[in-house]
């Protein structure tokens, strides 16, 4: 009697499960999982990154290819550890057919790797820009409409040697994968100009007290190239500014973005000039992105935003964009372990506010790098205004696959400073 | 000191030679053959300051931890929350009021009252339950993480020090002589941020105020003899509610007083309150629960490890730090200072 009565149940459970996934796949509100660096050093850039999703489901009004979209939002802390721990809940213990994220570089490789363990879900990157995500081992369900570190300092080297005339530099950067990305690009463009990097210095992640940092900074360089980002940037500029320090700063992309300029505080000013580059522009004059910007500050209100998307908004905007657009185009029906949805993101040309991004053989983006300068507006704050745009910069930063693979994969040494490779 | 020296002649040795070797490294002119080893005067120095100015931060926070634990055996891990109420605090009322100096006594009675309550509503129900007392305390510091964050949001903030205060001073130490060719002698001087100078020397003030309060008052004796045995003097009629509700309140007030101090030279952002009970935590275990002398002792090593760690080696820098506190539980588990 009790094995038929647990039979019984055991099937009207199968059942009711089976119906549920049913239901998924025919309609009924859609679940995507979000994964976004709410805690820790990075609070503030994956704050700025739900934003970005959030303007662009409400452009959609929350539905795509008549389902209801329905988000469910997973912090992690910028640790690898975190973010395949929150993937692991979205997808195992929520059901979740699509996850966006994450946002940071340590993170990304970390989830390109468990995305090949859940082949049924398609994962499309927040923001992060470790170079390893998508160019080794790359996976098959893992996209990313956003350029890579390196790809966002093309343009930066050139500008800074040529225009600044910066001859020699020295790094700070945190010890992880996203700056060593963003190091190579800004090495391998800086150096081909003619330019010199004298010394690298890595700091962790979440360092808090740089007085020691500043002190060991060379003084016979022209000029310093910071990859710090966040609450390690916010830390550095008020110590360095305490210590008296005025040297030419060279900007990384996450130094320079809204999360940084819009600080508390007058740490931020020491940053009045500095050039840097990456995926966007704050004042570009581009209607398409005016009307981006308009959108998300229609979407908040003035105090629960920055006063204009920061990159990692765009980042996550861009990737919640092509998801909308492609299950439009697929009527919602993600049958067939999603084939017809990952085929249009394959293949979609994406209309970004920050230019056209198409997805190479590793479904990694192509698209435009801005390098920029900030500027302080009238009412004060500090923006980033375009001084030059580099368009169509692929992965092997317009070198040859084979040359490209030559530079090596980037580390705290690599790539070497030479004028040519 | 003498009978000190006596008992231990070779430990004294040992920490005089020290005492002469930093002396050496902080007043010499480098010679270049040491140079060539460990690198420039400059970073060395700034690393011995640094070091030195950031334990005094770790103090202030740890010193009301100790003092709390040291009398009522509570482990008050909602010890981070109440430093980062401090930091906001501190910011707020230094923006709004434009008074750097405002920032501080607010910070200690706001924070301090949270403390009382905590003590009043929280910790004298379960006396003497520790387990109890601990998980409480977590989920107090969650539940405060989470209100700050909603209250405040996930940005940065920097309280900015007055303008006096701001940018370099010359300290007169020499970091480094250059003769150039025209046989002119080149001299450096180490420049360093008058804000950890006077942040520094403030947490000193404020530790030997604290051990002259602990050692040469009434209330101190009170303390003291609270922290030997609590049964025995609420047995003598002493007011012993009274005195844990005093010391929660100072020691509250100092993790208040740190946030401001710690948002000044820093910044103050949604997870400094772990990073801060963990450096606490630390401290604590270093120099031994409940000792005030060796919570400035643990500081000072964790502070310094850590800015040494930072630019020497960089890569197991975060490992260092729990490095000692291994070293120190394996071989006196009491803490540096502690009593066994």
């Amino acid at each position: 009697m009790y094995k038929n009565f647990m039979t019984g149940t055991s099937m009207l459970a199968l059942l009711l499960g089976a119906g549920a996934a049913l239901a998924d796949a025919h309609g009924g509100p859609l679940k995507v999982g979000v994964l976004a660096t709410l805690e820790g050093t990075y609070t503030a850039l994956g704050e700025d990154g739900v934003r970005g999703l959030r303007t662009a489901l409400a452009q959609a009004d929350n539905q795509a290819g008549g389902r209801e979209i329905e988000v469910i939002i997973q912090s992690t802390d910028t640790s690898p550890d975190s973010a395949v721990r929150g993937a692991r809940k979205l997808v195992e213990q929520d059901g979740v057919a699509i996850v966006i994220g994450p946002l940071s570089g340590s993170e990304g490789i970390a989830i390109r790797d468990y995305s090949k363990t859940q082949p049924d879900v398609t994962f499309i990157n927040g923001i992060s820009g470790a170079m390893e995500t998508t160019y080794v081992t790359p996976s098959d369900n893992f996209f990313r409409f956003n350029t890579d570190g390196a790809q966002w300092s093309v343009g930066l080297g050139d500008y800074v040697f040529n225009e600044k005339g910066w001859e020699v530099v020295a790094t700070v950067g945190e010890d992880y994968s996203f700056v060593y990305t963003q190091v190579m690009g800004f090495v391998t463009d800086f150096c081909q100009a003619g330019g010199e990097v004298t010394e690298r210095l890595w700091v962790p992640l979440g360092t808090k007290d740089f007085g020691s940092i500043i002190a060991a900074l060379p003084d016979d360089v022209d000029a310093i190239y910071l990859g710090l980002g966040g609450g390690d940037a916010v830390n550095f500029l008020n110590q360095y500014q305490q210590a008296g320090g005025d040297a030419n700063l060279i900007g990384g992309s996450i130094m320079v973005d809204g999360t940084v300029l819009n600080s508390k505080g007058d740490a931020k000013n020491a940053l009045i000039g500095t050039p840097s580059s990456g995926p966007q522009a704050d004042t570009w004059d581009d209607p398409d992105w005016q009307a981006y910007v308009k959108a998300y500050q229609d979407t908040f209100a003035p105090e629960d935003r920055f006063p204009s998307p920061s990159l990692l908004a765009t980042g996550y905007y861009n990737a919640t964009s092509a998801m909308l657009q492609c299950l439009g185009e697929v009527g919602g029906d993600l049958s067939d372990g999603q084939a017809a949805f990952r085929e249009c993101l394959t293949g979609l040309e994406l209309d970004a506010p920050n230019g056209t991004i198409t997805l190479d053989e590793n479904r990694q983006a192509i698209g435009s790098n801005f390098v920029s300068e900030v500027v302080e507006l009238d009412d004060g704050s500090l923006v980033t205004q375009m001084v030059k745009k580099v368009d169509g910069v692929n992965q092997t930063l317009g070198l040859e696959k084979a040359a490209f693979d030559g530079v090596g994969l980037p580390s705290r040494d690599t790539p070497a400073c030479q004028s040519s490779y | 000191m003498r009978a000190v020296v006596a008992r231990h002649p070779v430990w004294s040795g040992v920490l005089a030679l020290l005492a002469l070797i930093l002396l050496y490294l902080v007043f010499a002119v480098w010679p270049d053959a040491l140079i060539d080893r460990i690198g420039r005067k400059k970073v060395f120095l700034n690393a011995l300051f640094n070091g030195i100015t950031l334990g005094g931060l770790y103090f202030l926070v740890a010193s009301g931890f100790t003092l709390i634990f040291g009398l009522m055996r509570n482990v008050n891990l909602a010890h981070g929350s109440l430093y980062l109420l401090g930091g906001y605090i501190g910011f707020f009322i230094a923006d709004v009021t434009g008074l750097w100096l405002l920032a501080f006594p607010v910070a200690f009675l706001v924070v301090g009252l949270l403390g009382v309550l905590l003590q009043i509503f929280v910790f004298r129900r379960m006396e003497g339950q520790d387990l109890r007392q601990t998980l409480v305390t977590i989920g107090i510091s969650i539940v405060l993480a989470d209100l700050m964050l909603w209250g405040v949001g996930g940005d940065f903030y920097n309280i900015n020090p007055p303008r006096w205060l701001s940018g370099p001073l010359e300290t007169g130490l020499i970091t480094s002589e250059r003769v150039r060719s025209s046989g002119e002698v080149v001299t450096s001087y180490l420049k360093y941020p008058m804000v950890r100078i006077v942040i520094f020397l403030a947490s000193v003030v404020i530790g030997v105020a604290m051990w002259l309060v602990l050692n040469r008052t009434r209330i101190g004796m009170l303390v003291r003899a609270g922290v030997d045995d609590r049964d025995m003097l609420s047995a003598t009629g002493a007011r012993i509610q009274l005195v844990f509700v005093g010391v929660f309140f100072f020691g509250a007030g100092l993790a208040g007083l740190a946030g401001v101090v710690g948002g000044t030279f820093q910044s103050v952002a949604p997870g400094e309150d772990i990073r801060f009970l963990l450096a606490s935590l630390v401290v604590v275990i270093v120099g031994g629960m409940g000792s005030i002398p060796g919570a400035a002792l643990g500081a000072l090593l964790i502070g310094c490890a850590e800015q040494f760690g930072s630019v020497y080696f960089p890569t197991y820098a975060v490992v260092l730090t729990f490095l000692i506190m291994v070293v120190v539980l394996a071989f006196r588990p009491q803490g540096l200072l502690g009593r066994g």
